[in-house]
């Protein structure tokens, strides 16, 4: 009944050329922390300071051209740091996830940077992608990441006067909040 | 008055002005999906323009965190309700690039066939409430007409007739009715009149096009800064589609055009949009002539819910049954990203599977909350009235944006 379960092939490359060259341009530079390519999404884990070199070099490289900053989020592993193992060993619970994109050379990848609940700051990217700008007040709002030099960092989805930051996995489902009432 | 005809008089310099703040929204007409905006406006002029989203936040995310992987069918549909199948779609192909497992080809044939009837939905609900908010009610009638065609076809597909939850993970959850195709044939005969009334209605109407041409506008190179996708991308000139760029389901082997526009206006918009509605229609026209017999569920009671003729003949599909129904499929752990191409642009999803029954993190990506981020650009220095309809081509639809 197990057949249409299809396992990875072994004869695939490891990464496709682009993780190639990806790894090529960060060697050295101490900013990799791990890569994959799991179900063919290249992804590339980096030291969060280095975050706006690595996103320059993404989008300046004549080779690699990530033009697009596709989707920015946040994951909570409060619980599930099993399923990276580089985790427990920064003891990050917090991942900034990036996904970019290149137009013209039709390509993807996903960068990461983790993130501990001490030091929960990182970067801001408005000034690589000025798109970044809503994406990152999204994940501020919702998992309470901090960018450091976004030029309007407030809440977005919920309103002022929310306590906490609701997708955090400690933030319980059913969790009420005070009433804020009219502000004239 | 004598000093007002002086030699060297400026009367936009030397007559006092302050801009003047206004409040547009949440529940204003013309913010459908409800959205409010801050104005400060010198005349008719915007100068400053504040967008604030979150009034139809859900908390999709949370409720996806805490629901099996199949449970979130429903919450999906409800994220662009105007096309819910696509995000249906969209969800299945994401979590089963994370099991490892493909659909058969029939299957992938009603994916196909229900998103792209989904687009057509979302194509007309846009297009008529576009020429509606600009005065043109007559054409916003046609297209309900269009609209309600097709959604007589979603519902003999799946018995819903908006938020549609067709698409399940390894499968669908019916095949075509009887007679699918003939019904769908006359559909299509009737849209494509109801199509060219619309576009003679409009194409040739001054108020329309003066209000749509030049309007709105972004450059190629902000609209890729700004993660602009879908109609609103390729009205810049850049024929980006997932469909096409990296093909899922069929879409590799269906013959479709991929409409772009130059300026990347509102009417550009427009169009690229309306061309659209055409080439959803020879896609499944396609699909209805091509689509081969078969399976329409992966042959995996682990994966797909097992019917209920074979829990009482299989054991596995017995125990696959009871285990999905109380603990949900166990998908391996680790994570995903899958586009597709979305009414509004690409939509991907995020997925994270810790190993457990139910998803880590289910991460959407909106395209049309990228879009909204870019509106000040868009009509900054513009006239007020020129925020419908770029507002309009926009086409934020807050199930989506909001999430």
């Amino acid at each position: 009944m197990n057949q249409e379960r299809k396992e990875e092939t072994p004869a695939a490359p490891a990464h496709s050329l682009v993780m190639g060259r990806i790894l090529e341009r960060l060697a050295g530079s101490g900013a990799l922390i791990f890569s994959h390519s799991q179900k063919g999404d290249d992804t590339i884990v980096i030291q969060p300071e280095d975050i706006l070199d690595v996103m320059r070099t993404l989008r300046d490289d004549p080779q690699l051209g990530f033009d697009i900053m596709m989707d920015l989020t946040v994951a909570d592993y409060l619980g599930a740091e099993r399923v990276w193992p580089y985790l427990a060993g920064l003891k990050a619970r917090f991942e900034v996830i990036y996904h970019l994109y290149s137009i013209e050379k039709n390509h993807r990848i996903r960068v990461k940077a983790p993130l501990t609940l001490e030091n929960l700051y990182i970067d801001s990217i408005t000034g690589v992608w000025a798109g970044a700008d809503w994406f990152e007040r999204e994940a501020y709002d919702l998992y309470g990441v901090v960018f450091r030099g976004h030029p309007n960092l407030k809440r977005i989805l919920l309103y002022e006067g929310f306590e906490g930051h609701p997708l955090r996995k400690d933030y319980p489902k059913m969790k009420r909040q005070p009433l804020i009432g009219p502000r004239n | 008055m004598s000093e007002l005809i002086r030699p060297g008089y400026d009367f936009h310099k030397e007559t006092h002005t302050e801009p003047m703040v206004i409040n547009m929204g949440p529940s204003h007409p013309a913010t459908h999906g409800t959205v409010r905006f801050f104005l400060t406006l010198d005349g008719e002029i915007i100068e400053q323009i504040e967008v604030e989203i979150g009034y139809l936040h859900r908390a999709f995310e949370k409720e996806c965190e805490n629901q099996f992987w199949n449970g979130v069918f429903p919450y999906t549909d409800r994220l662009d309700y105007t096309a819910a199948a696509l995000n249906n779609v969209g969800y299945a192909l994401a979590a089963e690039k994370l099991i490892g497992i493909t659909v058969p080809e029939r299957c992938q044939y009603l994916r196909v066939i229900a998103g792209e009837l989904a687009r057509l939905s979302g194509h007309y609900t846009n297009l008529g409430a576009a020429a509606l908010e600009l005065g043109a009610l007559t054409a916003f009638i046609y297209f309900v007409e269009a609209r309600e065609l097709v959604w007589d076809l979603i519902e003999s597909l799946c018995g819903a007739r908006l938020t549609h939850n067709y698409v399940r993970i390894g499968g669908v959850t019916a095949d075509l009715p009887e007679g699918f195709a003939e019904h769908a044939r006359e559909v299509f005969r009737r849209n494509r009149e109801l199509w060219d009334d619309f576009a003679k209605l409009l194409l040739k109407n001054r108020i329309f096009l003066d209000r749509m041409r030049a309007t709105g506008g972004i450059s190629r190179q902000d609209a890729i800064e700004w993660g602009f996708t879908g109609p609103c991308l390729r009205a810049c000139g850049v024929p980006y589609d997932v469909r096409r760029a990296q093909p899922y389901l069929v879409y590799g082997q269906l013959d479709f055009d991929i409409p772009v526009g130059e300026t990347g206006d509102n009417l550009d918009r427009f169009l690229v949009r309306l061309e659209e509605i055409n080439q959803s229609i020879r896609i499944l026209e396609q699909c209805l002539e091509r689509i081969p017999p078969g399976p329409i569920n992966v042959d995996n009671p682990e994966w797909r819910q097992p019917s209920k003729d074979d829990i009482h003949r299989d054991m596995e599909s017995m125990i696959f049954h009871f285990k999905n129904t109380f603990e949900g499929q166990k998908i391996p752990a680790g994570e995903v990203y899958q586009a597709i191409e979305g009414a509004n642009g690409e939509l991907g999803f995020y997925l994270v599977s810790s190993g457990a029954g139910k998803p880590l993190k289910c991460r959407v990506r909106p395209p049309c909350f990228a879009l909204t981020s870019a509106m000040p650009l868009m009509v900054k220095g513009a006239f007020l009235a020129d925020l419908i309809p770029t507002f309009d081509m926009i086409n934020l639809i807050g199930g989506e944006c909001d999430r």
